[in-house]
């Protein structure tokens, strides 16, 4: 470090300060050796806030933070803890509830260790999410740290420079030429370089062209728009910002969809299948390929006040699009077919086994105080057991499922104070147990619908990843599709220099000026001298 | 119109092939003296035939769309053919911003190996499934692979780079894992050499197995080294010396015809050592000394700038692409934009190693050598995501 800050010029620099800030002139002894100053260039030679030496905690963690050092490890550690989680599939994709078990089952020790080390699981996990906000951090500081004193120093360029410093520059050129010929030779030098969009600015004689600066502003921006996007990722805890939930609707069904005042009803799930001919001959003899999923769906809310449901939309959802209402999204994610809906029974008279009617029970609004008239005879729901299975010998139902139906229904004559109870358990004939029984009841038609699987989404930080991404965007394109080019001319004790630096491909640049007639014949290469 | 396509595609494989030539015969040593005025020349014509080659592709992609109905970029086959599309694009912008026929000589053989490689995939259209029926699919799939292209480039340029530095070393670590990535690039060539010689002869091996209870048959075009687990014979064609399979593929690769992926995988290292031991016995020599020639005068600062600008070009495209299109294609079609899908976090590893680089190199000054490495690793990874996520891990992105 240097003690003495002020340069010959008489500018007082701050601390840390590698070229001076007014003139450019090298300021710190360990770069006088270096053959050009390509790496002090990078933040103009200003001294940096992390390099002036502190010690409170703050500024510990600060100079921690600010290094790229610190960010390029960051990124590699997260880098190779992703790689490391796509070894065995992760936890929410295995078809198992016990996944300690699974692991092993499937991928034996190796599985074991995965799943005991946590990698199972490693998206969701603490240190994986504090990587990622390390990195968030790191972009906050390693920014801040640099993109001040690189804007006051961009701000506050000196068309005049030392000649040192112009000297110095990775391009440079230098020829001594009369003094009455100088002014003459600069105008032209101004003239072709503005021809090539440079913007020009000179002073007592000396000349400073300049283009592309936002490129240097590039890295930041996407830097900002990676914190948005970050951001946008965190805002998702708060309450209400972010539902994942599902739901299963049958044809003809409304249900409310879950935590919000919306009910959707499916009218139609619609499977269609390419037509076999279409498909290469090679995939004929495998199942027929699926063309589309979709569910006819409407969308109710339900009034507060009267608590009434009002269609507001009417969409068909497909795969790739979902209806959309306001914040909520409703995906074609999955179906059933074939579902037991309604069961057709018939009421036999026994003895002379007359069919008296029919009566349709629909399973998913089956009530004990419903009543269906069949004839001068009325049939009541006793129990219900949509899968039926006997424990002690007692009836229970194993699921809600209606996978073996089984039913005690009460018949009634007209004007009969008491009825008789019927057992109705499909697949099973349970006619000797009813022996005594005047009226049979029998299954007749099973009625089957098939069920659409919709995902329900609210995400309403996706407007700030969303604005996160396209600043990050615009970021990189003005850092990586821009160029800050710069070129120095000064005339001192009768020659005439000729500097030039940009941020990146030194090669496109010399390509650039070695193109002007102005500079014919220099050596302009950007090769180590 | 599917021999018009097939035609098309055939002769973009031979305009690139002969653009690799011409641009080979401009760096060749020549005893005239007019070296620049010859290299001129041939670089010209070879660019000329790449532009062609890349107009009868899109003729080709286009064709194929009418064809199929939807922007082929569905399976492994067409998405590998469209990555050689956009690597001859990449190289088209870097050739005219620098000029370099050296890199032609070196590019052009890429997409040609690669283009190989892609039609030792089914060539068969097929229809698209539901989930990927969205435009989306040419958006989010041509931008990713035009960033891949670029990176293409950028590695290519590393790989002159390498050649030019470690090239003419008889030993050392850069001239031992520079010959081990030729030898890599030498198993793209000989498994697709020996795919279409085993193709010619109609070769074929089925075994059945069961995957996850079900019953599964798998053919094999390749024979078989190794055999699904628990697999059945139903056919064997005879290859000599080989019997029967020599060992089963481990129980837990249950990816869609795993075992004859990774017999392929097995074919490819085979037929690369094979092909690297026939060059070396012609050349007397390594490979690496075998090129050292051809980039002898090169600039060397000039390649690392091509190799980092190449990456620079690709990097806004490929993170458009690859992270941004796809996470809005992924929120409209799985309603989420991210789900840690073995694709997607490959995709992420990819952006995150090059902006490391990005960053070593801007920042932290890591020209030359490293960086070279660093545009090699990172077309390593870029290639780990193409073949082994899509082939042997399950995801939501395997297609093929």
């Amino acid at each position: 470090m240097i003690e003495n800050s002020k340069c010959e010029c008489g500018h007082n620099n701050p601390v840390g300060t590698i070229l001076c800030e007014h003139c450019g002139k090298p300021l710190d002894d360990s770069i006088t050796h270096k053959d050009d100053l390509v790496q002090e260039m990078r933040y103009e030679g200003k001294a940096r806030r992390s390099q002036t030496a502190q010690t409170s905690p703050f500024d510990l963690i600060w100079n921690f933070f600010s290094s790229v050092k610190v960010a390029i490890i960051l990124i590699i550690i997260t880098l190779a803890a992703a790689g490391i989680g796509t070894i065995f599939p992760q936890e929410v994709f295995v078809p198992s509830s016990d996944p300690a078990s699974y692991y092993e089952k499937h991928y034996g020790i190796w599985g074991k260790l995965y799943h005991s080390f946590g990698f199972s699981d490693m998206y969701s996990s603490w240190w994986f999410v504090l990587l990622v906000s390390m990195i968030g951090i790191s972009l906050v500081i390693c920014s801040l740290d640099r993109v001040i004193p690189l804007y006051k120093a961009l701000k506050n360029q000196q068309v005049v420079k030392n000649v040192e410093f112009i000297q110095r520059q990775r391009i440079s050129h230098s020829e001594r030429i009369p003094g009455e010929e100088k002014e003459q030779k600069i105008d032209q030098i101004a003239r072709e370089l503005s021809k090539r969009f440079y913007h020009i600015r000179r002073e007592n004689g000396a000349l400073l062209a300049e283009k592309g600066r936002i490129s240097r502003w590039g890295p930041y921006i996407n830097h900002i728009g990676l914190i948005i996007f970050l951001l946008g990722l965190l805002f998702r805890y708060i309450p209400g910002w972010y539902l994942n939930e599902s739901i299963w609707v049958r044809e003809g069904e409304v249900k409310n969809v879950p935590e919000t005042p919306y009910y959707v009803k499916n009218e139609r799930f619609i499977m269609e299948f390419y037509e076999q001919e279409k498909t290469p001959e090679s995939l004929n003899d495998e199942d027929p390929v699926v063309k589309k999923y979709q569910t006819n769906a409407v969308l109710y809310k339900k009034d507060s006040r009267t608590g009434k449901l009002k269609a507001v939309k009417k969409y068909p959802i497909i795969v790739n699009d979902p209806l959309k209402y306001n914040d909520l999204l409703l995906y074609q994610s999955g179906f059933q077919t074939g579902l037991l809906d309604q069961i057709t029974f018939k009421v036999t008279e026994k003895k002379s086994k007359t069919e008296l009617g029919t009566f349709t029970v629909n399973l998913n609004k089956i009530r004990r105080d419903q009543v269906y008239q069949v004839g001068n005879l009325t049939v009541r729901p006793l129990e219900y057991y949509p899968d039926f299975a006997l424990e002690n010998n007692r009836p229970v139902t194993r699921s809600q499922e209606p996978n073996r139906p089984a039913f005690i229904f009460e018949v009634k004559e007209k004007g009969e104070e008491t009825g008789e109870k019927s057992w109705v358990i499909s697949g099973t004939n349970f006619e000797n147990l009813m022996a005594e029984n005047q009226y049979s009841i029998d299954l007749a038609k099973l009625h089957t619908v098939n069920a659409s699987g919709l995902m329900v989404r609210v995400d309403r930080s996706l407007h700030i990843i969303f604005i996160g991404g396209m600043i990050f965007m615009v970021g990189l394109i003005m850092g990586f599709y821009w160029h800050h080019r710069r070129v120095w001319v000064r005339y001192s004790n009768g020659t005439l220099y000729v500097g030039g630096h940009t941020n990146k491909n030194w090669f496109s640049f010399c390509n650039e000026l070695s193109g002007m007639e102005v500079f014919r014949g220099y050596d302009l290469r950007p090769t180590k001298k | 119109m599917e021999q018009l396509m097939e035609n098309l595609l055939f002769c973009t494989f031979f305009l690139y092939l002969i653009a690799s030539l011409a641009f080979v015969m401009g760096i060749s040593k020549d005893k005239n003296h007019n070296n620049e005025q010859k290299k001129k020349r041939w670089g010209n014509i070879g660019i000329g035939l790449t532009i062609v080659g890349v107009v009868f592709q899109t003729l080709f992609i286009v064709t194929r769309m009418m064809i199929g109905g939807h922007f082929p970029t569905s399976n492994m086959f067409e998405f590998i053919a469209f990555l050689c599309y956009a690597i001859a694009i990449a190289f088209i912008v870097i050739y005219f911003i620098y000029q370099t026929v050296v890199l032609g000589a070196f590019v052009m053989p890429l997409a040609v190996i690669l283009l190989a490689y892609a039609s030792v995939f089914p060539k068969d259209i097929q229809p698209l499934i539901p989930a990927l029926q969205s435009y989306w699919l040419p958006i989010h799939v041509s931008t990713a692979a035009l960033g891949q292209g670029a990176f293409a480039v950028g590695f290519i340029a590393g790989l002159v780079y390498l050649i030019k530095s470690a090239g003419n070393q008889k030993e050392g670590k850069n001239a031992f894992w520079l010959e081990v990535t030729l030898v890599v690039v030498l198993m793209f060539l000989g498994f697709s050499l020996f795919h279409l010689a085993f193709g010619m002869v109609d070769y074929e091996a089925k075994f059945s197995h069961f995957v996850d209870g079900e019953a599964n048959v798998q053919e094999y075009s390749l024979p078989p080294i190794v055999s699904p687990a628990n697999s059945q014979v139903i056919q064997l064609d005879s290859f000599p010396g080989l019997d029967e399979p020599l060992f089963e593929a481990p129980v837990w690769m249950k990816g869609k015809e795993a075992a004859s992926k990774l017999n392929s995988v097995i074919w490819s290292v085979i037929a690369g050592l094979i092909l690297y031991g026939v060059l070396r016995l012609m050349l007397h020599k390594p490979l690496r000394m075998a090129l050292y020639p051809l980039v002898k005068g090169l600039d060397m600062d000039l390649v690392d700038e091509i190799s980092y600008r190449s990456i620079a070009i690709g990097f806004p495209i490929f993170t458009l692409g690859a992270l941004i299109f796809a996470m809005i294609w992924a929120h409209e079609a799985w309603g989420r934009f991210w789900g840690w899908d073995p694709k997607e976090v490959w995709a992420l590893i990819t952006w995150l190693f090059y902006s490391a680089y990005l960053h070593l190199r801007l920042s932290r000054g890591w020209h030359g050598l490293k960086s070279s490495w660093l545009a090699v690793g990172g077309f390593i990874i870029i290639m780990i995501n193409l073949i082994a996520i899509n082939l042997v891990i399950t995801g939501l992105h395997s297609y093929a």
